[in-house]
């Protein structure tokens, strides 16, 4: 693998590529990194907030006096009290059309809840205990409304939820691409096959395993305070906190400490975030804040959450020739950052990875119900699509009676159509569908696998073999701007890098991402690395806190690499380009005749004329012999703005042996083929694959957020949300296809959702393989033991 | 009430309430924060230590239960001069670890696995494992990981 192109390092890679153990991991094995929650705060004040306990009240009276006479306890809030805190209510950073109804949130209600969690009071005491048992003291006294838990119950608008918006519909948004109006109802008609199919995303819990902190700091001059906080989004954060509590922004730091996983719950702004930055600036003392997992599984974000209703026609070839879709979003009780955004994002893949003719009809709607807000969860939006998309297709497979590996080739978009432009205008930049598949069909043996499939899955047989296949395209890399302002997407998709070489040699890199676990140090390291000539262990990568990385927007979206980290070997470029001109000027020759290797300029045919990177650096910062008009010092900077998505797409397949009187399913092999273009680091590539597939498998298998009629949440702790352990799943197969990315200088795409978006469709199309031959025709997602033992019998009658 | 405990070697202690948890103790009191909570229904094993030998998850022992006991953490398994134990080294190695929040946990569970039985299986691994939740590895390189450590 090679950096194409790039005159100034040489062509053989040395440290890209390769498999460099990671600099995070030391302070993390060792118990040194600190998590928010680890900050020692002298003086702090804990915050607790007291939930609602209803899913829909009126908040007829509070009595706050008996909790704030509770020895300990510094003061208590209600909602009104705060009012004057807030310069405008939480943000929501995609009104997705113009006539979106986003209903005003507050960080403690004001008047009614929405849903069980909802803030209504906050507690300020000397500890977290005193201050948990203080709100135990607080009376609140609701009038209950009807809950609504259901997201056709809320369409109806029997009950109204938020009353001055006289609907519990969001919005409405369309994607029509038709040749002529009326293409995609004709291919309906006409088409020799038409599947027609309703899936249910069910609604999902990140349960990142540190539950979010929050410190908030007021510093001894001029009004600063930091905002600490467990958070995938320090710059966004930011800019947030700053509009919502209506102070200058300069006077807001946001620092992320270690943060143990996000998958999207923490690219957010929360109610406790702002909170603790409102309370510690009014009091001029730091508060803080530490969520409970019971607490979590209420108070942070839930993902997924549609209904998808979608047709797919084919012809008599099972070639594609039209493709509709309907979408019922749950938004939860109000809109968080991108809340309303997440279902669009999955409307360009539906196609998935198929020439698929303008004949496609697409509209979502929105509708808020009595269950915490929804948002951004590992894929948001794009596992949805591409499970409707890749199980629709197995259900026109079997309908046409052929292999759906087989129907799936029919349809792939060839690796000579790329750049392809879609049915939707995105560009795919590059992709091999058939070459992924084939990796995956050798390391799975598919062939043998379905010989011996056939040979076990008799009809008395007490176990039966399914075999999964799944096929996707991921659209990440978010974004060019252009393309997110088209989508009334509040903000750009750039991001920002600064390359330093320091008078003493070092190189420093500052990005503007927010790496969480996905091991930027390390991989921003081997890129600045490999431009420069040096080792890994003399680049510093500095992020996650606004006053050093002023400039970014964060990490989500698989968007870190392909952006920061070529923002990262574009500043490197620059950086070289300058000190290429000291050299030039220092050794008396045309900067056009200087090579750059191994951290040396050479001057070309010279062979005693050459200067170390080391030596230029400290000529750049004495300034004692520049080139005239050269400014001192090696500092540059990017602000890079993608051209267009990532597109990293693969093939899954997956063996589950299904017991059919019990329902359980195991999954017996699991192969990943993720193509992700170049590969900066392939050990950190596979721990994003590994982790991914097995989000994407708890998904089909075990995980849902399930509520009941009254709007409790059921399954709150890790004890009855089925998180998996290392027991309950299986050794991934990763496998090698790599198709570089003409899209940047580095030919690298985004992965880090790719393995969720391939796995639930993988395994929910093995688990319907298995059981289709007792006249199973699908199980929604979780195929729980009870679900799929029910299928079974039900089928059997 | 007055409770000593012993971590890592060095005595403490310190005056708590009865219903103080052994993981606030170790991280509170004792200040030792590597040691995490992950959730509240003794589930995820982020706060296993080791209690007299043995691995314990510290969210479902009273810091007075452990009152006169040796705890050993994360913080005690690199030697003094910072080389690291042989599970910690293999878990960097294998790329055992992503966020890292778990990893504490996992780290002393699984030496803990290891001291009762120094040769697992795969299967016995994962099993031996169950007690400790991670969301970002999926398990596979954990599991790469503690082999490795007893082949080591």
């Amino acid at each position: 693998m090679t950096i194409t192109e790039d005159p100034t390092t040489s062509s053989e890679n040395t440290v890209l590529g390769t498999r460099l153990l990671r600099k995070e991991d030391p302070a993390l094995l060792t118990g040194e990194a600190v998590f928010t929650n680890d900050m020692k705060v002298p003086g702090a004040l804990h915050l607790a907030v007291l939930r609602s306990p209803f899913a829909h009240a009126t908040i007829t009276s509070i009595d706050t006096s008996a909790a704030a006479a509770m020895d300990g306890v510094h003061s208590v809030y209600t909602g009104p009290d705060l009012a004057d805190m807030w310069a405008s209510a939480m943000p929501c950073a995609w009104p997705v059309t113009d006539d979106m109804k986003n209903p005003a949130h507050y960080p403690l209600a004001m008047s009614k809840v929405a849903y069980v969690g909802d803030g209504v009071a906050a507690v300020l005491a000397t500890s977290d205990a005193i201050a948990r048992d203080a709100l135990e003291a607080i009376d609140v006294e609701y009038a209950a409304l009807p809950a609504v838990v259901d997201v056709e119950a809320a369409l109806s608008d029997d009950v109204i939820i938020h009353d001055e918006l006289g609907t519990n519909t969001s919005y409405t948004w369309p994607l029509v691409i038709e040749e002529t109006e009326g293409d995609c109802q004709k291919a309906m008609d006409t088409s020799a096959h038409v599947v027609k199919e309703r899936y249910v995303q069910q609604r999902l819990i990140p349960m990142a395993m540190e539950p979010r902190a929050v410190v908030a700091m007021p510093q001894p001059f001029g009004g600063d305070i930091t905002l600490y906080s467990s958070t995938q989004v320090p710059h966004i954060l930011k800019v947030m906190t700053a509009l919502t509590l209506g102070i200058p922004e300069q006077q807001l730091r946001v620092v992320c400490p270690a943060v143990g996983g996000g998958f999207g719950s923490k690219l957010n702004v929360y109610a406790e975030e702002l909170l603790c930055t409102g309370l510690a600036r009014k009091l001029g003392l730091p508060v803080r804040w530490n969520e409970e997992r019971s607490e979590n599984a209420q108070a942070t974000i839930h993902g997924r959450a549609q209904i998808q209703d979608i047709e797919l026609a084919a012809d008599e070839n099972g070639k594609i020739t039209g493709l509709r879709v309907r979408l019922l979003g749950d938004m939860g009780a109000y809109l968080q950052l991108v809340t309303p955004g997440v279902p669009l994002l999955g409307a360009f893949l539906y196609g998935g990875v198929y020439e698929i003719p303008k004949a496609f009809d697409f509209s979502c709607t929105s509708v808020f119900t009595t269950m915490t807000p929804t948002d951004a969860y590992r894929g948001a939006g794009r596992p949805e699509a591409t499970y409707a998309i890749e199980h629709a297709m197995d259900a026109l497979a079997r309908k046409m009676d052929i292999d759906p590996l087989e129907l799936r080739r029919r349809n792939f978009i060839q690796p000579e159509q790329f750049p392809y432009e879609a049915y939707t205008g995105l560009v795919y930049d590059s992709g091999d569908h058939d070459k992924a598949a084939r990796v995956a069909e050798d390391m799975l043996d598919y062939a043998a696998m379905r010989a011996k499939q056939a040979e076990q899955n008799t009809p008395d047989a007490k176990k039966r073999l399914g075999i999964g296949v799944s096929t996707y395209f991921e659209m990440c890399g978010l974004a060019p701007s252009r393309v997110l302002a088209s989508l009334n997407y509040s903000a750009g998709g750039w991001e920002s890098a600064t390359v330093r070489v320091l008078p003493t040699s070092k190189i420093q890199v500052v990005t503007g991402t927010a790496p969480h676990g996905q091991g930027h140090e390390t991989a921003w390291s081997m890129i600045a690395a490999e431009k420069f000539g040096v080792d890994p262990a003399d680049v510093d990568v500095l992020h996650s806190d606004t006053a050093i990385a002023p400039m970014g927007l964060d990490t989500y979206g698989s968007r870190s690499l392909p952006v920061g980290g070529v923002a990262v070997g574009m500043a490197c470029d620059k950086v070289i380009e300058k000190a290429k001109q000291i050299a030039a000027h220092q050794m008396e020759a045309n900067p056009d005749d200087l090579d750059f290797s191994g951290g040396m300029f050479s001057v070309k045919g010279s062979p005693d004329k050459e200067m170390p990177l080391a030596a230029v650096a400290f000529e750049a910062f004495t300034a004692h012999d520049l080139p005239d008009g050269l400014e001192p010092n090696l500092e540059m900077q990017v602000t890079y703005d993608p051209p267009n998505f990532s597109w990293p797409f693969g093939t899954h397949m997956c063996v589950v042996e299904i017991d059919t009187e019990t329902g359980r399913t195991e999954v017996l092999q699991y192969v990943a083929v993720d193509d992700c273009g170049n590969q900066v680091n392939p050990l950190i590539v596979e721990g994003q694959v590994h982790g991914g597939v097995i989000q994407g498998l708890a998904q089909a298998l075990w995980e849902e957020a399930s509520y009941d009629s009254d709007g409790n949440l059921q399954s709150s702790t890790l004890a009855e949300y089925l998180v998996p352990a290392a027991a309950d799943v299986p050794n991934i197969e990763t496998g090698e296809s790599i198709t570089p990315s003409p899209t940047n200088a580095l030919g690298v795409k985004g992965v880090g959702e790719a393995g969720t978006i391939g796995a639930a469709p993988c395994v929910m199309n093995a688990v319907i393989d298995a059981l289709s031959g007792l006249g199973v025709t699908d199980i929604q997602m979780p195929a729980s033991p009870m679900k799929v033992w029910s299928a079974i019998q039900e089928a059997a009658r | 009430m007055e409770v000593t405990i012993t971590i890592n070697g060095t005595e403490h202690t310190h005056e708590v309430e009865a219903r103080t948890l052994l993981v606030h103790y170790i991280r509170e009191h004792a200040g030792l924060t590597g040691t995490n909570i992950g959730c509240d229904t003794s589930s995820c094993g982020a706060c296993s230590i080791h209690l007299d030998g043995q691995a314990a998850k510290s969210c479902t022992v009273l810091a007075a239960q452990a009152d006169g006991s040796q705890v050993r953490t994360i913080e005690g398994m690199a030697d003094a001069d910072g080389t690291l134990h042989p599970m910690q080294q293999a878990f960097m190695e294998n790329h055992g670890l992503q966020c890292g929040y778990c990893t504490p946990g996992m780290v002393m569970a699984a030496t803990s696995l290891l001291d009762e039985n120094a040769n697992p299986s795969e299967e016995e691994v994962r099993i031996g494992l169950e007690g400790n939740l991670c969301r970002c590895t999926g398990y596979h390189n954990i599991v790469k990981s503690v082999l490795a450590a007893a082949s080591a």
